[in-house]
């Protein structure tokens, strides 16, 4: 108990090295794999073929049946591992199979022909990446489509949030205006209302706006974000009052000095809100769920939801889409994690 | 600057000219007419006008929804039917037992939902200050390690779904592992209860990075002299832990508590990809049953839908109230949206 406690108690520079030290590496390993793990075995799946998907137990790399180029077949063909009936092994390639009989020939010698029961041959593997899953997506499914939607609503989105929170917070900040606080505790106030308890009646708005079905019915109701209009007020909070004096000395306009002087000033705060939108709009589901319902407008997270529902699911593809469905996340992660923990630690959002 | 002038930012620049050209003269005129310090209002404006038409206009449109009947979404088709569809969520011969409700599926979300809440964020907010007590050590890599607890945080819902779903199924790695050890396959999101601790398991590795980072804030905001002086009298590493570190975290605590409980309530995604809401009701929850009521089943109750989800916003305010009760300050950090 008392090591435990040590453990729970132990800052850094206090202590020295002993088992509860032990403890935490071995949890964090633990950590390591737990968290990790899943999404590797992700990955390394989705360059696995079909076939390879179907083994259980399942090969820990992919692997992919070796193939020949054999003098007078146009194609190359799959190789395999034949028992000879006095117990000799020899690597043959195979021509075609009726049945449980197999016809193969030696690649060497491709005239003589092998008659061999489908039980006496095994297929010769190699390490392949099934990069294939990959291309094939494009052109099996309207992947490109979704692509497109997902990338088109979360570039627009960000930019008009950034926008329409930066006019916000501007204002908010640096204008005393009669009702500023009311108007601040407004915005504020609408983080308590999350959208899941709005459903029905926003669906109402976007039909009679006309936005059913449209990318604009997902964009709209998600750019006048609480959280960025808070995050970049406390910045423009310490943008000092007498840079906006100077540049109305020079008969600047209002909008002149918030396009001009205030926005590119406000840059590492726009940064982070930048970070956050785009992963929160990649990221949408249920909302995109309700508004989008043709195919044709369906972003990746629908896209991935809709094939994983269906009875026959093609995981060699559904893999290859969640894997690029998950990276712009994971790469804006590797190289901007400093950004989001900051964000997170400071204001408290996600 | 240099870079500035590199041919890629040719385009941006132009269009930023335009765009503040474009607004200027419109702007010029406004404030004129306003004078500067209402200009302001010209300002918020956007802001304020989708806010109105996306979630203020909706909270008052959702009552109305909510006593209203039919299958027609424009209220003007809607008969009035006053507490109608209330009723019908709450016709129940005893709320003990969700099989006597006229809409069982109702009850069992809401008892799902509940005991969802009390595990997931017992459980998550345990293992967030274990991993944030540890991460607060002296160790080495902690900057990655940070990273890799907190890396799920980031990806969709979705994806986390699918990863979890492919390592879950049948004939997928755990089973492929257990069979390994000597264990016949589980099917473990066709039985209730193991799918029921899978939506708690992937939910708690899906947010729980998110957490960590606030204990570890917090934790890092404890002055080290306090340590010191404690190690000094010779305090106990049990004692150092329950008088200093537990109290001066407490604040913390409170937040990502409730914090949590706010967001479990409203869980759907991951669990919707990951097991539809079944085997049979087993992980339906209230979200997914508004979304069924409203929108996916072949009538759409609008009116039913927008009841239940007076049920949760009810449930809601009050953890919301709780939340601001126990923490005076902080209100951005408090929201109970993960979206903006």
């Amino acid at each position: 108990m008392a090591s435990l406690a040590a453990m729970l108690t132990a800052r850094r520079g206090l202590g020295k090295p002993d088992w509860t030290d032990w403890f935490s590496y071995g949890y964090l390993l633990l950590g390591l794999v737990l968290m990790f793990g899943p999404v590797l075995w992700l990955v390394l799946s989705s360059f696995k073929s079909a076939a390879a998907l179907n083994e259980f137990p399942p090969q820990l790399l992919p692997y992919g049946q070796k193939s020949v180029a054999v003098a007078g077949q146009e194609r190359p063909l799959p190789l395999y591992r034949v028992t000879t009936p006095d117990g000799a092994t020899r690597e043959l390639a195979e021509v075609r199979r009726i049945g449980i009989q197999a016809t193969l020939v030696d690649p060497k010698a491709p005239e003589q022909e092998y008659k061999v029961n489908i039980r006496d041959r095994k297929p010769v593997r190699e390490f392949r990446l099934a990069t294939e899953n990959y291309f094939e997506i494009f052109g099996k499914f309207a992947f490109g489509t979704f692509l497109w939607n997902s990338v088109f609503i979360t570039v627009v989105a960000t930019l008009i949030t950034l926008l329409f929170n930066a006019m916000a917070a501007f204002a908010l900040s640096k204008y005393r205006f009669s009702g500023r606080n009311a108007v601040f505790l407004l915005i504020i106030s609408t983080l308590m209302i999350p959208p899941t308890i709005i459903l029905v009646p926003n669906f109402l708005v976007v039909s009679e706006l006309g936005l059913l079905n449209s990318l604009w019915g997902v964009i709209w109701p998600a750019v006048a974000t609480p959280t960025g209009v808070f995050l970049l007020r406390q910045y423009m909070l310490t943008i000092p009052d007498e840079l906006i004096d100077a540049a109305r000395m020079d008969h600047a306009s209002e909008w002149r000095i918030f396009w001009r002087i205030i926005l590119p000033l406000s840059a590492p705060a726009l940064a982070v809100l930048a970070i956050f939108s785009v992963m929160w709009r990649w990221n949408d589901f249920l909302w995109p769920l309700i508004v989008l319902s043709r195919t044709e407008k369906f972003t990746l997270q629908l896209a991935l939801n809709a094939f994983q529902g269906e009875l026959t699911t093609q995981w060699h593809y559904l893999l290859a889409m969640t894997v690029i469905t998950l990276m712009p996340v994971t790469l804006v992660f590797a190289f901007l994690q400093k950004y989001i923990t900051t964000g997170i630690a400071s204001a408290g959002v996600k | 600057m240099s870079f500035a002038r590199h041919p890629l930012f040719e385009l941006p620049a132009a269009a930023g000219r335009a765009a503040l050209n474009a607004i200027d003269a419109p702007m010029r005129a406004a404030q004129r007419l306003l004078g500067v310090p209402r200009i302001g209002w010209m300002f918020v404006a956007p802001n304020l006008a989708i806010l109105g038409l996306f979630t203020f206009l909706p909270i008052v449109v959702n009552f109305y929804f909510a006593f209203t009947g039919g299958v027609q979404l424009y209220p003007s088709e809607r008969p009035f039917t006053g507490f109608e569809n209330l009723e019908t969520l709450f016709d129940c011969e005893s709320y003990l037992d969700p099989s006597t409700c006229r809409k069982d599926l109702f009850w069992r979300a809401i008892y799902n939902t509940g005991k969802f809440a009390v595990l997931q964020v017992g459980l998550m907010v345990a293992f967030a200050l274990v991993t944030a007590l540890v991460l607060n050590r002296k160790i080495l890599g902690r900057g990655f390690f940070r990273g890799v607890f907190f890396y799920p945080v980031l990806l969709s819902p979705v994806v986390v779904a699918l990863i979890w779903k492919w390592v879950l199924q049948r004939e997928g790695v755990l089973n492929a592992v257990l069979a390994g050890a000597g264990t016949s396959p589980v099917g473990w999101l066709s039985d209730a209860g193991w799918a029921f601790f899978w939506c708690v398991f992937v939910s708690i590795w899906a947010h729980m990075g998110f957490y960590t980072l606030i204990l570890l804030a917090g934790l890092q905001a404890i002055p080290a002299d306090l340590y010191e002086a404690a190690a000094m009298d010779s305090a106990s590493p049990w004692r150092r832990f329950s008088r200093i570190t537990l109290p001066l975290l407490m604040p913390n605590l409170i937040v990502v508590l409730v914090l949590g409980l706010i967001r479990a309530v409203q869980i759907f995604d991951e669990v919707f990809v990951l097991t539809g809401g079944g085997p049979g009701s087993a992980t339906t929850f209230i979200v997914q049953f508004i979304y069924q009521t409203g929108f996916a089943e072949a009538i759409h109750q609008y009116g039913l839908a927008a009841a239940a989800s007076l049920v949760l916003a009810l449930s809601l305010l009050v953890l919301t109230l709780v939340q601001l009760r126990l923490t005076r300050k902080n209100l951005a950090g408090g929201g109970g949206r993960d979206d903006g």
